[in-house]
């Protein structure tokens, strides 16, 4: 079993930071497996199997999507970025631009740190009950 | 260093993740209003307040020739719950003990947890935050005693935000006793009362200590904010030989967009 995610020794590292490799690898993962799974669905004809494919690839996504949340929740930075980007209309590089420098003026403008929040990270609840 | 100066505390890497579980354990069922408003932020802790984009006129101006208005800002509110925990405790924890009091912690994180339920839900005059209940134009429906007439209360509620052109789904924050009573009911034919109550909003149903009956909101977005400057944090106060002084703490304000977009169920 590798520990790939680890690009310092692992002992020298928080275990936020361990956790958080962790489940940036994760999501790397789940990335590919949607890969997989849009390049087979490309070239197989058999209807039955491409439904299973279908059905696999939405499992990935959800998991991305969970993976993307978690990490999302733990670093502010992140998340206030994410918020300028996604579900977003328009130009994607333009609203990209825009979001990085807005949320990264503003988050030095509060000396806010990139990652590691010392908050508790719960943030919204939407979803939960 | 963060304001919070948790480096200062005698606290371990490893019993500090522990306080944190817990902290994070205990709070996520009571954050009602996180369940069923919009949540904006953490900003961080230097933020102070949010500018609602309007302004008010001001009576008088250093020289003549000049009108002046001046912008209308929300301030963010500070909220801090102390707690203490016993170094014995977390000497054991260090050893590898599960089953740590953190007691005083558990109470504090429902001591936080009600009061943003409150702000949120009921309003804090003295912080200049309206709450949900207090700013609805619809007229409160009486929520009674017989849990049993609960669906036919909520789906007034329902109506009546329907009529005003507010769509669903809906969510019902629902009070301790109220949340109690739904759970302990099934009606006629042994339907959950819960589940009736979902079916009829279309969305959740959450239990929401600090909520006095119950109450009904729009959950399309863009009509309840909660701004966070600093989420919720342990933060450290002080130590002596027998225990640890930490505290709990979050800065927050609450605004209603729409204030036709919630419904009051009163107890």
């Amino acid at each position: 079993m590798g520990f790939d995610q680890y690009h310092e020794p692992a002992d020298e590292l928080t275990p936020e930071t361990r956790t958080f490799a962790r489940l940036c690898a994760s999501l790397t993962e789940e990335a590919e497996a949607i890969d997989w799974y849009q390049q087979r669905l490309s070239v197989e004809p058999d209807r039955d199997a491409r439904a299973i494919m279908r059905d696999a690839q939405g499992e990935e996504f959800k998991h991305f999507c969970m993976d993307l949340e978690f990490l999302l929740r733990r670093t502010p930075l992140w998340r206030e970025i994410a918020l300028g980007i996604l579900f977003q209309e328009g130009d994607i590089v333009e609203a990209g631009e825009e979001s990085e420098e807005e949320a990264t003026e503003g988050a030095a403008a509060r000396g806010a740190p990139v990652a590691g929040s010392t908050s508790l990270g719960i943030g919204s609840l939407r979803g939960s009950q | 260093m963060s304001h919070l100066l948790r480096e200062h505390a005698p606290i371990t890497e490893a019993s500090w993740q522990l306080i944190d579980q817990e902290a994070r354990e205990r709070l996520a069922p009571s954050l009602a209003a996180r369940k069923l408003v919009d949540f904006a932020g953490p900003k961080g802790w230097q933020h102070s307040a949010t500018g609602l984009g309007r302004t008010h006129a001001l009576a008088d101006a250093p020289v003549e020739g000049v009108s002046a208005a001046q912008r209308r800002v929300l301030p963010t509110v500070e909220v801090r719950a102390a707690f203490s925990v016993a170094r014995s405790e977390l000497s054991d924890a260090d050893r590898g003990a599960a089953d740590i009091e953190l007691g005083a912690l558990d109470e504090a994180a429902r001591h936080i947890a009600r009061a943003e339920n409150c702000s949120v839900f009921h309003g804090w005059e003295s912080a200049g935050i309206t709450g949900i209940a207090d700013a609805s134009t619809h007229d409160a429906i009486a929520l009674g005693e017989d849990c049993e007439r609960y669906p036919r209360h909520v789906a007034r509620a329902v109506e009546a935000l329907l009529c005003a052109g507010v769509g669903g789904p809906y969510g019902l924050a629902l009070g301790p006793d109220a949340y109690t009573a739904v759970l302990e009911t099934a009606e006629h034919g042994g339907y959950l009362l819960l589940d009736h109550l979902r079916k009829i909003i279309g969305g959740p149903v959450v239990w929401a200590p600090g909520v006095r009956g119950a109450v009904l909101v729009s959950q399309r977005g863009g009509d309840f904010v909660l701004e966070v400057g600093e989420d919720l944090s342990i933060g450290y106060d002080g130590h002596d030989s027998e225990a640890v002084q930490l505290y709990l703490l979050e800065s927050f304000t609450f605004r209603v967009l729409t204030d036709d977009a919630a419904v009051a169920l009163s107890s």
